[in-house]
């Protein structure tokens, strides 16, 4: 269900007087929040390293706006009480992070200070993967129930067409390029599958957020990414989604999350007190 | 009241982006709304890109600037997602500075997912190619002018649109 203008819930005071209510809609929060962490920290690591330099300032443009998104989504858990988005950011412990595992996954073998064999075609397929469904997920939230949300994600939907048609053009390409690149994407597309099942799951709170018109249900989000999906990709994978290493939404995640963390909060931890 | 709602304007004219020097806040659309209470003030200004880095900066630039005034005690600003920047909200004036700037204003009448193209804001040739999307900051994309060789930069479209 999508809400009528007669059940917003019209700003962070008013969620707050209802639990179950902030409950469900912090859960999703830190879901979009650490999404676009995540996929914006993987994004960072290719600085310098990208196809070509033209990508390299492509790359890390996106990087960087997604990354303000994230700061947008912790800001609103914030306003509902919870801590500042550094906080959230740098000390919440791997289990109690939201995002989907295909999102931590590393960009490839070694490090980016040393040896960095990363794959670009793991990151043509995740990062569309991840504006497509970015895309359907807060379209549903814009009709949703908790206004400061739907603001928000109405302001995310005018800048994001930017990052989905840059990955969209890559897939493209490359999928009509020579043999060895369309294995490659085919590779990492099965790959994707039998780790995403997690992607479109909205978590302990699924049921409520679906009832207090919040966002639609898993199902439909699936749906809409599938149909998102098949616009570009001429053939997807006859399967279901797989969750090979379990839901992130759950607090399941991988090593690669630690390996992340760890370098996020760098500098964070040389200094809790500085001021940027 | 009126007349200070003119200062604080006048003021709000000479805090420029601090990535694009020479171009006001005020005429980049960034002001929504000005209230005046006796000696205080509430600013509410809409971020160009919700990334932009910048917005920090403008924020404090901007206290700064209308806390000057004389006749302010203290001055508030706060972005508000409520309201949403559209390139459509820069000004003639804003248009003018971004030329000299080396910046195209961007293109208007733009329907989103649609192509789009910008004269040169060098020469004004119409003969330019898109070299990059993105650029420097996330608002920028780069060009390239093939009637005087010049590579340059326009402000990216966005329009807010219902769904």
């Amino acid at each position: 269900m999508e809400r009528g203008e007669e059940e917003m819930m019209e700003s962070a005071e008013a969620a707050k007087q209802d639990q179950t209510y902030l409950n469900a809609l912090k859960d999703l929060l830190y879901q979009l929040a650490d999404d676009d962490f995540l996929i914006s920290f993987r994004g960072s690591e290719w600085l310098g390293l990208a196809p070509h330099i033209e990508e390299d300032v492509a790359f890390s443009s996106i990087t960087q706006n997604t990354m303000g998104h994230a700061l947008m989504f912790y800001n609103l858990l914030e306003e509902l009480g919870d801590q500042e988005a550094d906080f959230l950011a740098h000390e919440r412990k791997p289990e109690e992070r939201k995002n989907a595992i295909y999102f931590e996954k590393k960009n490839g073998e070694g490090h980016y200070t040393e040896e960095p064999y990363y794959d670009w075609a793991l990151t043509v397929v995740r990062n569309f993967f991840y504006e497509s469904f970015k895309k359907v997920k807060l379209e549903a939230i814009t009709k949703g129930s908790y206004k400061p949300l739907a603001n928000v994600a109405g302001k995310v939907l005018m800048e994001q067409p930017y990052h989905l048609a840059h990955w969209r053009i890559w897939f493209k390409q490359l999928y009509q390029s020579t043999d060895d690149a369309r294995n490659r994407l085919q590779e990492r597309l099965e790959e994707a599958w039998e780790q995403c099942g997690d992607v479109f799951e909205l978590g302990a709170h699924a049921a409520e957020l679906e009832h207090l018109g919040i966002v639609v249900s898993e199902d439909t989000l699936r749906e809409r990414w599938l149909e998102e999906l098949s616009k570009t990709i001429p053939e997807l994978p006859a399967k279901n989604f797989g969750k090979k290493y379990g839901s992130g939404r759950d607090g399941d995640h991988t090593p690669d999350l630690n390996q992340a963390l760890e370098i996020l909060a760098e500098v964070y931890e040389s200094d809790k007190d500085a001021v940027w | 009241m009126n007349q200070h709602l003119k200062e604080i304007e006048a003021v709000l004219k000479t805090v420029d982006d601090p990535e694009l020097p020479s171009v006001s806040v005020f005429d980049l659309g960034m002001v929504h709304d000005v209230k005046v209470i006796g000696s205080q003030v509430l600013i509410t200004m809409v971020p160009t890109f919700a990334g932009c880095p910048a917005l920090d900066f403008i924020k404090r630039d901007v206290q700064k600037a209308v806390g000057d005034l004389p006749w302010v005690s203290d001055c508030e600003v706060h972005f508000s997602f409520e309201e949403k920047w559209s390139t459509d909200a820069i000004t003639d004036e804003g248009k003018t500075q971004l030329k000299k700037h080396g910046v195209a204003p961007p293109p208007e009448n733009y329907q989103p997912g649609e192509e789009w193209t910008v004269d040169c804001p060098y020469c004004g040739s119409d003969y330019t190619s898109m070299e990059n999307v993105f650029g420097p900051t996330a608002c920028r994309s780069i060009l390239y002018c093939t009637s005087c060789r010049n590579p340059f930069e326009a402000m990216k479209p966005v329009v807010d649109y219902v769904y």
